[in-house]
């Protein structure tokens, strides 16, 4: 039985004994596809770097490999974090185990890992949709539909048995996440197979109508993936590791509805200055632009979570992760607003100032608040008294965030420099520089760009390693339970 | 789980009275300075929506207080750019290629148009400097196939090589080997000879006969010393620069089943003025004849 368990059964509470062995597997694959995620974006950094060195071998070619990165990143270590957290934090706010028994939680763990696998072999082989984040061809999708499905009613039952009279909030956004990745594959895989056996189809929307499903699809992959369910895990694990109360329940519910009903407009502002009809362009600007507040509800709520509790950060670097996060997080929700209006958009369109801010996102936030829920989880899971090393914690931290920063600043700077060498032209109205000028002087930028990527997968292969030795270490004693700092405890 | 309000000891503020696995939650207000961007934000979204092109019905779409058009945006910038240019780009366009070369004004400026236009459209094939890559010729040395004066070379940057335009430069040369038009012995004779050519020794006999070969065979197109024929596009072989063939293996191929090269047209994409400058620009490599 796991500390709160305890803690409840003390305070006379029936309770139920969670399936935290579905967890324990899901952050081990978390944990093998960080890796994989890191390791491939480092190959294909350096392939920017020095196209030479895929050999001119086919399964290495950068337009293979990039999918493989993107799905790595997101779905396969995003991915599967979020299934670890989900289905703990599910069980633990609603004290009941999860709906559906072992059988088809496990059929979700093997499931899902066999669609990343399948989907990676897609993309080296050859086989693709080219629509960015959405690759798989029409098998894979159907496949992860069936996946998806026993993932929402495993969720959805596990809330409706509840033992708790209300939703945790981190289950509201988990819940959201749910059902809108099921709505967007759905709707932007609407697409026909050449025939039974053959990996190939033709989507259902042509020309600008098409491009337009696939960034409502790319850019809401983008808020429900990696910004809700995200949030619902800070909204757990923030608090537990500080130890204290969530900063505001109202903030939560108002925050919470006006995200998730602003983010399925903005996805228009991908195609500013294309062929989409300006009104479409204008109005995916103005929900982007008002996205801002609503996206900073989240970032107010994990740091306001902290007063009382900041010396934590001395003692805790696993908190300093998911601190960082959310701080990263507001960052990027900031960009995201700035990016969007039209004559920003000008020049930043098609620059590295877009892979930049989607990396400090992507590193700063969904890896660094990951990296924090699992630091936490591996001891509790495995019933271990602490980490193997703190210090190693420290050195990853550290590590990480120095990679994080040379990545973003260069493609910040590499970004807006490829933007104005596009645009300049000389007295008499010629363009000063050929786009070959550009590539040529961003490449110091990508070489900076892919020693940070290295920086990053070194931190990874430390936390590997640290909780590798967590696991394998013999102390078992049971980690304290403690109620939030600063409230009564109920009774006493 | 009854609710049970509790307070903060830290910011004195109340619980919402529930509890999940450990966890509470405090019934903090909004933030003001919160509530009131949000507010900024939602009325800046708004005005978006009035001044500029953004609601849907029906068959259309409001248009907007501003009347904005990104279209139109588009069209004013070329247009101002186009007027731009037209100061110098007009009196290029007027005169003959020899002429504007021969003002150094106009020179200049034709230098610096084409410059930038051959960087984004000559140099992913060409090479930067017009160096040249296998398959593709050099412009900055004196083997020329279709003629290296700024008249030739602007013909063929207008019109192409076997680029389906009317006008452009077409030629073939015969599959001596696929077709057997020649023995496969006599090939390895004439590859001997064109090998001498290229400055490299081979057996005397072979090469004898070869010569034979070439002047039968070769020479109506090739020229008699090989020196090349730029009214039929074929290229020097006495010279160090070859386009297909720079192994004596790759020159029996070449004659066996002859790759030829394909270059569009680019009237379709380049106005005359920049073409113009284009071939003043090539001219300039360093093999302008």
């Amino acid at each position: 039985m796991s500390a709160a368990v305890a803690a409840h059964s003390e305070a006379g509470l029936e309770m139920p004994v969670y399936n935290e062995a579905v967890v324990r597997k899901f952050v081990i694959a978390a944990m093998f596809w960080a890796i994989v995620a890191f390791l491939v974006g480092v190959t294909i950094a350096a392939e920017l770097c020095w196209p030479n060195i895929s050999m001119g071998l086919p399964f290495l070619n950068f337009g293979r490999l990039r999918p493989v990165h993107t799905s790595a990143a997101i779905f396969a270590f995003g991915g599967n974090a979020l299934f670890a957290t989900s289905l703990y934090v599910v069980q633990r706010t609603c004290r009941t185990r999860l709906f559906g028994g072992d059988a088809l939680a496990d059929f979700i763990f093997w499931g899902y890992n066999f669609f990343i696998v399948m989907a990676a072999l897609s993309y080296v082989m050859g086989y693709s949709r080219s629509q960015e984040y959405a690759e798989p061809e029409w098998h894979i999708i159907a496949f992860l539909v069936i996946v998806w499905v026993a993932y929402a009613v495993v969720f959805i039952g596990t809330l409706l048995l509840r033992q708790e009279p209300h939703i945790y909030v981190a289950n509201w956004f988990y819940l959201a996440y749910i059902i809108t990745i099921a709505i967007l594959v759905l709707g932007n895989n609407a697409e026909l197979p050449v025939s039974f056996y053959q990996a190939k189809s033709y989507s259902l929307y042509t020309g600008v109508q098409g491009a337009m499903i696939q960034w409502w699809y790319g850019h809401n992959a983008v808020g429900f993936f990696l910004t809700a369910a995200f949030l619902g895990m800070m909204y757990y694990f923030v608090p537990k590791q500080a130890n204290r109360p969530v900063y505001s329940y109202r903030l939560s519910v108002v925050h919470f509805w006006s995200l998730i009903f602003l983010y399925m407009w903005a996805g228009p502002h991908h195609l500013h200055w294309t062929s989409l009809p300006d009104w479409t362009q204008t109005l995916g600007m103005a929900f982007s632009i008002m996205l801002w507040m609503p996206s900073w509800g989240g970032m107010i709520n994990g740091l306001m979570t902290l007063s009382g509790a900041w010396d934590k950060l001395r003692t805790d670097p696993a908190l300093r992760f998911s601190v960082t996060a959310v701080g990263f997080y507001g960052m990027s929700t900031f960009e995201g607003p700035v990016m969007s209006i039209r004559d920003v958009n000008a020049l930043s369109h098609y620059t590295d100032w877009t892979i930049g801010h989607v990396h400090s996102g992507a590193l700063g936030w969904v890896a660094f608040i990951s990296f924090g829920a699992m630091y936490y989880l591996v001891p509790v899971l495995w019933k271990r008294s602490g980490l193997y090393s703190t210090r190693l914690v420290s050195w990853h931290y550290w590590i990480a965030t120095l990679g994080i920063v040379l990545y973003i600043t260069t493609m910040w700077v590499a970004g807006i420099m490829q933007g104005l060498m596009w645009r300049a032209y000389d007295q008499f109205g010629f363009l000063q520089y050929s786009f070959v000028e550009s590539v040529v002087a961003v490449h110091p930028y990508y070489v900076i760009r892919l020693l940070g990527g290295v920086l990053f997968l070194i931190g990874g292969l430390i936390m590997a390693y640290n909780l590798i030795m967590t696991v394998r270490s013999s102390r078992t004693e049971p980690v304290a339970a403690e109620l939030p700092a600063g409230i009564a405890v109920a009774g006493a | 789980m009854p609710t049970k309000v509790e307070k903060d000891t830290f910011s004195g503020r109340d619980t919402t009275g529930h509890e999940w696995d450990g966890l509470k939650e405090l019934n903090t207000p909004l933030p003001k300075w919160w509530l009131y961007v949000l507010a900024a934000t939602v009325v800046w979204g708004v005005a978006l929506l009035v001044l500029y092109p953004s609601i849907p019905y029906g068959p259309g779409h409001t248009n907007g207080l501003l009347g904005y058009s990104t279209r139109a945006r588009v069209d004013a910038d070329v247009k101002a750019l186009i007027a731009q240019r037209a100061v110098f780009m007009d009196k290029i366009a007027a005169l003959p290629v020899e002429k504007v070369k021969a003002d150094p004004q106009l020179d200049a400026m034709a230098l610096t148009a084409g410059r930038i236009a051959f960087a984004n459209n000559c140099q992913p094939c060409h090479g930067a400097g017009g160096g040249g890559r296998p398959g593709y010729p050099n412009l900055a040395s004196d083997v020329w196939r279709w003629g290296g004066t700024l008249a030739q070379i602007e013909r063929t940057i207008t019109h192409g090589v076997r680029s389906g335009d009317p006008d452009a430069h077409v030629s073939q040369m015969p599959r001596f080997g696929a077709d057997a038009m020649l023995k496969p012995e006599q090939i390895q004779q004439v590859a001997d000879y064109v090998w001498t050519l290229y400055g490299n020794q081979a057996a005397s006999a072979s090469v004898a006969a070869g010569k034979q070969v070439f002047a039968d065979n070769c020479a109506v197109c090739h020229g008699d010393n090989a020196q090349g024929n730029h009214d039929v596009g074929t290229p020097p072989l006495r010279s160090r620069v070859h386009l297909f063939a720079n192994t004596r293996d790759e020159i029996v191929a070449q004659i066996n089943n002859p790759r030829m090269g394909v270059m569009p047209a680019w009237n379709k994409r380049l106005d005359p003025a920049t073409i113009r400058s284009l071939a003043i620009y090539v001219h300039s490599l360093g093999g302008g004849e």
